[in-house]
């Protein structure tokens, strides 16, 4: 097995210490130059670079199945590892759709044969994400996937008799409703978001109130029925103003928001570039300032990335036949930096909790979003707080170029990242995979 | 001026040359020759993803008087139809060289698309966006209102004049109108005074953040004497869309009839009336008030060819005088 010895590291920007992965786990830690290098291990210098738990993202789009033009399970969680990241949740807008135990355990193989990071799917809710009839929800917690998080996203459930159901129904495993919240009536053919932006560029709007009024009603919704939900990409003030509401009277609501809401607003739609497309939109400057007080007063609990590769010609066209969706995996960390860490809205513990440990918690992924601590699993990044670089779309990981950054300087770089100890990312580049473990391999030949 | 895509882009001057312009090469439609030799061998390419058989005839006439060949590419029965991507004709037409590009397009912004990213060296010229923009419509319609309220109706008598003080009621769906956008942008630009009316659900959210005025009440706004009124089309499928109850309830509270033309000749005698066509004849304006002696509708179709050669003349030709 891989041993690492990492030496130097702050952890959650704490005092430097030594850290040695041995075994796929946190063998020691103790303080800077304490820990001697074990005969063979691999000596990681990380002084001046800050240690996080690796990272969790709640929300990813890897197209595979269907669209392996756009991203495949391999490629996506390239550029996860890239990013930090040691585990992703896959959504499950797939063709087919990941509303069965066979299609989710698809996935979750490709994921483990991959080995760049934890590929966690994520069940539809409905079939077909029709909003019609309840998916096999058990069967997919069942399964080898072990679901946890199920989502239409992509789509509302807006039948609330069929949320209801659900948010109770999950509670026999565990599980957790993750609510795309978007009044479909009044976004039908919906562009951007609604403002006088939308009205002097006549691009049909979308509006707050689409998010926010079904928000309401879910929180309402989760209350009554004692259940968990979990609201997707929040992005307006409102929406944000609720579910502080609803915590305060105690409803089990947990909320994320996406980088790109974080530090992009609906100014950059002017141009009619459709890299700027996406569902929720970008909203405005009042929202994102919301948003990033949310996620420092614990109303947000998460940053997830909701990246969404698209091939190229769905971006190179004219606005309104553009697809939906930015990639965002590879510049995550980055963005969380300069919108919430720069302007002192977030410490470095205060990263790991919004980006590793609560979607861990939310997604119930064992072994991950831990304390590095002994014991824990060698899930760890490393990221140089002082480097600032230029996103380049065309040397990400991802298949998708559609990412809003580019051209943009960024702060913080992902260094290394360790996923069960074994190091994906070294030097800022991709390393290897993690080999499958034995015990899996049977299985995974098996799936063949 | 490298291209036409809004309205919004031109300043005073930019304006008032394009009508100034436009009035000359008026007069030379009043000729029995009326072709001009100012774009010989050059080519105009009509690009229109969306049908609309009077804006296209207008820029065939306008690119053809002018001498410059034209090529036609619509949506109908072309590649274009097929899904071909608005890239992969753009880059077909710029191997064809063309010199400028007249875009009509479904989706607002396709304009600017073709204009940013490169697809055409070409001069592009916003013949309708979505719901965006109009800006050679809005240009025939200052055109014709600064003929008559300022020249008097002569060709060259208003030459180098604005529209300062004028006022303009713009009835109609203003949601859904790029001709409402432009022409707010130009008549405001040129020192117009205009006002929107619509029913609140036909006017866009942040409306009163545009340089215009907005009423609900298109009586109120008449009894304040303007000096021209413009009825926008109003598709009929908006009624079911809820925008308003029935097309009679819509016709008597903002249609234009010859009742309220009448209330309106009775303040202001010398008041235009506008249309951009196709009219609903019944629905946003009465037969009555489209062919009544105040209506300028058939002549705006005349001044669209007018406009569209001084809009292709200054793109093309303007730098080297
Ligand atoms: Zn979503």
């Amino acid at each position: 097995m891989d041993t690492t010895l990492i030496t130097g590291a702050r952890p959650l920007g704490g005092e430097a210490a030594d850290l040695l992965l041995r075994d796929g786990a946190i063998a020691e830690v103790g303080p800077a130059g304490s820990l001697s290098a074990p005969e063979g291990a691999r000596v990681v210098r990380a002084s001046g670079l800050i240690a996080l738990p690796g990272l969790v993202d709640l929300h990813t789009h890897l197209r595979e199945p269907g669209r392996e033009d756009a991203e495949t399970v391999e490629t996506g969680t390239r550029a996860a590892a890239l990013g930090g990241f040691t585990a992703v949740h896959a959504m499950a807008n797939t063709a087919p759709v990941a509303d069965t135990a066979g299609v989710v355990e698809q996935v979750w193989r490709l994921g483990q044969q991959a080995g760049w990071c934890d590929v966690r799917p994520v069940g539809a809710v409905t079939i077909g994400l029709a909003g019609e009839r309840l998916a096999e929800l058990g069967a997919m917690a069942d399964s080898a996937a072990g679901v946890r998080v199920f989502s239409d996203d992509g789509k509302c459930v807006f039948d609330a008799v069929l949320l209801r159901r659900a948010l109770e129904y999950v509670k026999a495993f565990d599980g957790v409703v993750a609510q795309h919240a978007q009044e479909p009536r009044l976004t039908e053919g919906a562009q951007m978001n609604e403002s006088a932006l939308s009205g002097v560029l006549g691009l049909r709007g979308w509006p707050a109130v689409a998010e926010e009024a079904i928000i309401a009603r879910d929180v309402l919704l989760a209350g009554h029925v004692g259940s968990r939900l979990h609201v997707c990409h929040v992005s307006t003030a409102g929406s944000v103003e609720i579910v502080r509401w609803a915590k305060a009277r105690g409803v089990d609501v947990t909320a994320e928001v996406t980088p790109h809401h974080l530090l992009l607003t609906d100014e950059l739609v002017r141009g009619y570039d459709p890299v700027y497309k996406v569902n929720p939109p970008l909203r405005s400057n009042d929202d994102v300032r919301a948003l990033r007080e949310g996620v420092a007063d614990g109303t947000i609990d998460i940053v997830a990335t909701d990246h969404a590769p698209h091939p190229v010609e769905d971006k190179d066209c004219e606005w309104s036949a553009a697809a939906m969706g930015m990639t965002g995996l590879e510049t995550a960390l980055s963005v969380v930096l300069a919108a919430l860490v720069e302007p002192g809205h977030l410490d470095w513990a205060g990263v790991a909790r919004v980006m590793s440990q609560t979607p861990a918690r939310i997604g119930r992924v064992t072994g991950q979003g831990g304390a590095l601590a002994v014991g824990e699993a060698a899930h760890v990044v490393l990221i140089d707080p002082a480097a600032r670089w230029t996103v380049d779309p065309a040397a990400m990981a991802t298949k998708g170029r559609n990412s809003p950054f580019a051209g943009r300087e960024l702060p913080g770089r992902v260094v290394a990242t360790f996923y069960g100890g074994h190091p994906t990312v070294l030097d800022g580049a991709l390393a290897t995979p993690r080999a499958l473990p034995a015990s899996d391999r049977e299985g995974a030949s098996w799936s063949k | 001026m490298k291209h036409l895509l809004s309205a919004a882009d031109l300043t005073r001057e930019q304006a008032v040359r394009l009508l100034d312009v436009a009035e000359q090469m008026a007069a030379t439609q009043q000729r029995e020759i009326k072709k001009l030799p100012a774009l010989r061998g050059r080519t105009v390419v009509n690009l229109f993803f969306e049908d609309s058989t009077r804006t296209r005839l207008s820029f065939e006439t306008a690119a053809k008087r002018l001498s410059a060949d034209v090529i036609t590419f619509s949506a109908k029965g072309s590649s274009v139809s097929k899904g071909e991507s608005l890239k992969d004709t753009a880059l077909t037409l710029q191997a064809m060289g063309a010199d400028a590009v007249v875009i009509r397009h479904a989706s607002s912004g396709a304009p600017h698309r073709l204009a940013e990213k490169g697809w055409t060296s070409g001069a592009v010229l916003n013949a309708g966006d979505g719901t965006h923009e109009h800006p050679t419509q809005a240009l025939l319609d200052t055109f014709t209102l600064r003929k008559h309220l300022v020249g008097g109706g002569q060709l060259g008598a208003a030459a180098g004049a604005d529209l300062a003080g004028r006022r303009v009621v713009v009835v109609g769906d203003v949601l859904h109108s790029r001709v409402a956008r432009s022409n707010v942008h130009l008549l405001h630009t040129l020192g117009a005074r205009v006002t929107l009316v619509a029913p609140p659900t036909l006017l866009p959210l942040g409306v009163e953040t545009w340089p215009c005025e907005v009423s609900y009440d298109l009586d109120a706004a008449l009894g304040e004497a303007p000096d021209a009124l413009m009825a926008l089309r109003v598709q009929l499928e908006r009624m079911n869309a809820a925008y308003f109850p029935s097309a009679r309830e819509y016709s008597r509270r903002y249609g234009v009839t010859a009742e309220r033309m009448a209330a309106l000749t009775a303040l202001t005698p010398h008041a235009q009336l506008l249309h951009p066509g196709p009219m609903n004849r019944g629905l946003e304006i009465t037969a009555e008030a489209a062919d009544g002696p105040r209506s300028r509708v058939v002549e705006q179709v005349t001044n669209g060819v007018a406009v569209r050669m001084a809009a292709l003349y200054l793109l093309l030709a303007g730098e080297e005088e």
